[in-house]
C-alpha cells in the first residue's frame, strides 16, 4: 500500500489506506452534538510589514463552563505558515495535526514546499470534508496566515486566509479574527490597525484585540495574571515561524493590562 | 507443446543477484558516516534535482544508489509509512529500525517473487544523541539488513571506498573533516589507472542530519557552504539550499519549529519555545 506511485498528498493517501483517520469520514449518529465537546474560541491575525502575526486566547468552553484555561490553539503549520483553530476543540486539533503532516509530507515527497495559496486550498478542502459534522454542531473554522516566499512585494508577503464550514479560502486584507469573540476583536482592530505596522507593534495590537474580545465575550479568556497564562502569539516572517516565549508575551500582556488600568476602553 | 527448461532455485537466485549487483556497480557511489555534529551523507550525483539523499523524518535520512525509479519508489514508501506512524502515534515513535525492517521486507519480497529484483542499495540513517547512538542500516537488493558501525559506502567499488573510510574515519570528527574524508574516499576509485580523481563540488550531493537541531534535523549543504567545506575552511555552513525552505537559517535561540513537533522542542538545554 505504501509503494504505489500514488499521490503527493497525505490526505489522499490516508483516504485510500486508512479512511477512518480522516475526521470527515466517520459516521455520526443523527442529532445535534454541539454541546458534546469543548469549544475553542478567539483567534486574531494581523499582517505586518515583515510578515504576519497570529494570536489566540487560551480558553476552551463547554456551555457555561470553562473546559480548559490553557489550551493552545495557534500552531505552526510548517516553517513559514501558522494556523489557528476555533470551534470544536478535538476535531480542530486533529485537523490541524493532519494539516501539518500534509504540508510536511508534500515537501518531503516533492522536494519543494507548496505555495502559500496551495496550502490554503489544501486546508479549505480538509474543512469541507468536515461539513457533515459541522451541520450537526461540530464545526471547525481555522484562520491561516503565512509568509509568502514568492511574493513580489516583500511588504505584502504576510498574508491571511479565512474559511467557513463549507471551505474557502477567502484572502483577508490587513487583519482578521475568528471565533466567538471575533466581533469585538475585529472592531478593535478596525480602529487601531494601520498598514505597514512592524511585527513588534502587531503583536501588541493582537494582544490588545484579544483583551477587547475577552472584555465583552465570556467564552474568550483574557490574560490570566494570577496563573501566568497569557495568549499564544506566533509570527511568520522571512526567517520562519517563531513563537513568542512566555516571558515575551507576559511583558506584552502586562503592558496591555497596565494600560487598561488607566483607560478600561483602551 | 513447448517444453520449459528446468532451472534450479539456486540458479534463479544467482542470476537475479548477478543482475542486481551489475546494475548497482554501474552507478556512482555514496558514503554515509557519523561525525561529532550528526550524520553526513555524501553522494556523487550529476543531477542537482534528482536526489540520491533525502529526508524521511525528523531524525531519519535516506541515501540510495542504483536505479533511480526503484529507489525513489522506496523512498516515497518510507516517507508515507513514517508520516502515517507519526500521525497515528507520536513523532518520537518513528524509528530508523522500523523503517529498515519495512524496506527489508519489501526488497526481500520483490527479490523472491518478481522476475527482476530492484537494482538498488539503500542506507537508512538515524541520528542519535551522541555519535555512538547513531544508527546506520545498509539494505541490499535481496532484503538483507546490516547494522553498520558509524560509516558505510554503497555503489560501484564500495569495498575500496569502505577501506579508505575505515582507515580515516573517526566518530569525533568535525563536519569539515568528515566531508573531506568522504570526498577523498569517493575519489580514490574510478580514476585513470587507479589514480585518485578530483570530484567537483557541483557533482556532489551533501546533506546532514544535524544532532543539535530539534524537530526536523535534515539539511542540505550546497553552493558556497559546500565549497567552503571542501576547501577546508572550518566555518559552519551559513546558507541552505533555497529549494528547501523547511530549514530556515534561524537566529540562535529561535526554535526552527517543525510542524507538530512542539513536544520535542522543550528538551533540557534547548531555548524556551
Amino acid at each position: 500500500m505504501f509503494t504505489n506511485a500514488g499521490t503527493s498528498s497525505f490526505t489522499t493517501f490516508l483516504s485510500r489506506v486508512a479512511p477512518e483517520m480522516l475526521p470527515g469520514r466517520r459516521p455520526l449518529p443523527p442529532g445535534m452534538a454541539a454541546d458534546l465537546a469543548p469549544h475553542a474560541t478567539t483567534i486574531v491575525a494581523i499582517a505586518a510589514a515583515e510578515g504576519v502575526v497570529l494570536a489566540g486566547d487560551r480558553r476552551a468552553t463547554m456551555g457555561n463552563l470553562i473546559a480548559q484555561r490553557d489550551i493552545e490553539k495557534v500552531h505552526p503549520a510548517d516553517a513559514y505558515s501558522l494556523v489557528g483553530i476555533a470551534g470544536t476543540a478535538g476535531i480542530g486539533i486533529e485537523l490541524m495535526r493532519l494539516f501539518q503532516v500534509e504540508l510536511e509530507h508534500y515537501e518531503k515527497i516533492e522536494g519543494a514546499m507548496l505555495s502559500l495559496d496551495g496550502k490554503a486550498n489544501r486546508l479549505a478542502s480538509m474543512i469541507r470534508g468536515n461539513l457533515g459534522a459541522a451541520m450537526q454542531g461540530l464545526a471547525v473554522v481555522p484562520l491561516f496566515a503565512g509568509f509568502d516566499l514568492a511574493a513580489a512585494d516583500p511588504a505584502r508577503a504576510g498574508r491571511i486566509f479565512s474559511f467557513d464550514v463549507t471551505g474557502g479560502p477567502y484572502e483577508e486584507t490587513g487583519y482578521d479574527a475568528i471565533g466567538s469573540g471575533s466581533l469585538f476583536a475585529k472592531s478593535a482592530l478596525k480602529k487601531r490597525y494601520r498598514v505597514g505596522l512592524t511585527v513588534e507593534d502587531a503583536t501588541r495590537l493582537a494582544v490588545e484585540a484579544l483583551y477587547d474580545a475577552a472584555d465583552d465575550d465570556t467564552a474568550t479568556g483574557g490574560p490570566d495574571l494570577t496563573r501566568r497564562i497569557y495568549p499564544v502569539v506566533m509570527t511568520a516572517t522571512a526567517e520562519g515561524t517563531y513563537r513568542l516565549t512566555d516571558a515575551e508575551t507576559a511583558t506584552i500582556a502586562e503592558g496591555v493590562v497596565a494600560g487598561r488600568m488607566e483607560n478600561p476602553g483602551g | 507443446m513447448a517444453m520449459q527448461f528446468y532451472a534450479s532455485p539456486e540458479q534463479i537466485m544467482r542470476d537475479r543477484s548477478e543482475l542486481a549487483r551489475k546494475g548497482i556497480a554501474r552507478g556512482r557511489s555514496a558514503v554515509v558516516l557519523s561525525y561529532s555534529g550528526g550524520v553526513l551523507f555524501v553522494a556523487e550525483n550529476l543531477s542537482s534535482a534528482l536526489h540520491k539523499v533525502s529526508e524521511i523524518y525528523d531524525r531519519i535520512g535516506f541515501a540510495a544508489v542504483g536505479r533511480y525509479n526503484e529507489f525513489e519508489n522506496l523512498r516515497r514508501a518510507g516517507v508515507r509509512m513514517a508520516d502515517l506512524n507519526g500521525l497515528s502515534y507520536d513523532r518520537r515513535d518513528v524509528t530508523g529500525r522500523a523503517l529498515a525492517n519495512a524496506f527489508a521486507q519489501t526488497l526481500g519480497a520483490i527479490f523472491t517473487e518478481q522476475s527482476k529484483p530492484f537494482e538498488v542499495e539503500i542506507c537508512v540513517a538515524e541520528v542519535g544523541a551522541t555519535a555512538a547512538d547513531d544508527e546506520l542500516y545498509r539494505l541490499t537488493y535481496d532484503g538483507s539488513v546490516n547494522d553498520e558501525p558509524g560509516r558505510m559506502a554503497m555503489g560501484g567499488q564500495a569495498e575500496a571506498i569502505t577501506g579508505v573510510l575505515k582507515s580515516n574515519h573517526r566518530p569525533d570528527m568535525s563536519l569539515g573533516e568528515a566531508v573531506q574524508v568522504a570526498v577523498q574516499a569517493l575519489s580514490t576509485v574510478g580514476g585513470e589507472g587507479g589514480a585518485a580523481r578530483t570530484i567537483a563540488a557541483n557533482q556532489l550531493e551533501v546533506a546532514v542530519l544535524d544532532r543539535q537541531r530539534v524537530g526536523r534535523t535534515f539539511r542540505r549543504i550546497t553552493g558556497a557552504a559546500l565549497t567552503a567545506l571542501l576547501d577546508g575552511e572550518s566555518a559552519p555552513p551559513t546558507s541552505d539550499r533555497p529549494d528547501t525552505p523547511s530549514v530556515p537559517t534561524g537566529e540562535a535561540g529561535k526554535p526552527t519549529s517543525s510542524a507538530g513537533s512542539a513536544d520535542l522542542e522543550d528538551r533540557p538545554g534547548q531555548p524556551d519555545s
